[in-house]
Formats: structure tokens, sequence, C-alpha cells
């Protein structure tokens, strides 16, 4: 069973580090459409995706939501902004896709073109 | 919607769109009390009783994304259908409260579903708002105190990649018996 003790050596490890590193990390956002029809179309699974994912890989990302993005179809949406706030968006994702777009997007700086509102909305 | 806690997470958008500052969070899923339900009380901006009365009106939204707002008109509609309640009250520049409770042997009313994640997402993106959590089923109790968190991790980011995946297993862990 996890205690709230576990948590205070976690935030010393965490402080460590956080001395250590400060700029690299904030190279992308990446933002989830959360209003009713982004969640209602499945955003939460993708969110904790991503969230797990980027923790998990420690990769270079912070991870936000946001209301409604407008295409409401086309739900769950994410939005990966880089450094210059150059944004790609992703539609229509899943948990799996997240996955792909923190390993592939955020990690390896490859856009998923198929997955691209572009390759749906001409 | 087909998990309460969907609707869960839906609502407490509205909350947090209403720049609350504290944002109280009843669950209760009790078979014996046949009572599944949730109650959110914020301390936002409020609304005029007459948007209370508006609210339940799908066409009626103060976003300017689109013109529709589904959150409560869903929950109205749960309510109806299953012969349960929905009870909004606010006052203007004090704070809202909405309570939901349905009754559990209903066929037609939701399972709660996957709890964790709502409260995770919840508290992944809201640092600057305090969640005070409570969750109580037939055999036991869970609270999730925002407050004590943030004391305990006294200034460091809530999103560093080992504290973020503690809190989320420390949730699982907490509302372990959620599905039944």
């Amino acid at each position: 069973m996890k205690s709230l003790e576990d948590l205070k050596k976690l935030r010393e490890q965490a402080q460590d580090r956080m001395t250590m590193r400060m700029d690299e990390e904030q190279k992308y956002r990446v933002v989830v459409g959360m209003a009713t029809c982004g969640i209602a179309a499945g955003a939460r699974p993708v969110l904790n995706a991503l969230v797990e994912e980027v923790a998990k890989t420690k990769a270079p990302a912070v991870v936000l939501q946001t209301g409604c993005i407008g295409m409401c179809t086309l739900e769950p949406i994410v939005e990966v902004f880089d450094k210059n706030n150059e944004k790609t968006t992703y539609v229509l994702v899943d948990a799996l896709k997240a996955k792909e777009i923190v390993e592939k997007h955020i990690l390896k700086d490859e856009v998923i073109d198929e997955y691209t509102v572009g390759k749906y909305k001409k | 919607m087909d998990e309460l806690s969907l609707n869960l997470l839906d609502i407490v958008q509205n909350s947090i769109h209403a720049n609350a500052t504290l944002i109280t969070i009843n669950v209760i899923d009790h078979q014996q009390m046949n009572c599944i339900g949730f109650e959110v009380i914020d301390n936002g901006c409020g609304m005029t009783d007459e948007q209370v009365s508006k609210v339940i009106d799908p066409f009626y939204t103060t976003r300017t994304t689109r013109t529709v707002g589904f959150g409560i008109p869903f929950l109205q509609q749960l309510a109806d259908e299953t012969d349960g309640e929905l009870k909004l009250s606010s006052v203007l520049n004090s704070g809202t409260k909405l309570s939901l409770k349905l009754k559990k042997d209903n066929i037609d009313v939701p399972v709660m579903g996957n709890l964790a994640d709502t409260l995770f997402t919840i508290i992944q993106a809201n640092q600057t708002i305090d969640f005070y959590f409570k969750y109580l089923d037939d055999v036991h109790e869970f609270i999730f105190d925002s407050k004590e968190i943030k004391e305990i991790l006294d200034g460091v980011d809530i999103n560093s990649p080992e504290i973020i995946l503690w809190i989320k297993d420390y949730i699982k862990e907490g509302l372990k018996n959620e599905i039944t």
C-alpha cells in the first residue's frame, strides 16, 4: 500500500533532478481537448496515455488540457506545439495513437502524417 | 457517455471554467443504500437564477467555440430517464453546487467506470486549484486532498515524471474497489 511518506522521498528525487535540467524540458506542448465532445469521444484515456508515456520516457514535453477545439466530430484531438509555436493537429486519436505520438513526434521529431487533420479534411 | 465518471469529469470542467479555487467532489457508489452519484461544490463565479434555469437547455451555453452545451442536459436526461434526481443551486460570485443521485438498481443507470482516470485527469491539469475528493462505497472510503499533497511536494511540480506516476498509482490503489 502506498503511503504519503513515499511521496516525500520522491519529492527529494524530483528536486535534485529539477536543479539539473530546466530548459530542455519544454520542447513541445501537447494539448488535449477536454470538453463534453472530447470526453464523450474518448479524450480521457488519450490524456492518461499521454501523461503516462511522457513521464515514463521522460519525453521533453508538457501535457496540457483545453476546452473545445472546435471540430467536435474529429475528437479526440491532440495538438502538438513546438518551440516556435508551430502546431500539428492530430485527430480521432486513441490511447495507442497517443503513445505513438510520444514515441515518434515528441521523442524523434517525426510528424505522423496519417493521423493529422490534413488527412481527414481537405 | 457510458460511464458516470465521464460525466463527472465533464461537470468538473465547468467549475474550473468558473475560476474556482476549491472544488469539493463527493462520489458515492453504494449497493446497500441503492445509491450512485456525485456532488460537485465549487467556489467559482456562480450563476444568476436566470442562468441556472437555462443551463438545462442544450442550446444555452456561455462558450464561444460552438453554440450548444450538453454537459448538464446529459445529466438531466439521465436523471429523468432513470427516476433519479439532479439538483443545481448557485449563488452569483460565490459558487455552485451540483448533485446527482441515481438509483443503482435501475437498469438504465450507467456504471461508475474508471473513476481513477477521471480524478487523475482533473489533478494533472489544474495545479492552482485545490481539490477535496471523497469516495464512498459499501466497503471503503477514499479521500484525496490535493492541499495535503501540495504541502508534501513543497513547490515541486506535480507533473515531474516520478511524482505524476506515483500519484496515478496512489489513486488507482485508493479506488481499487470501484469496479465490482
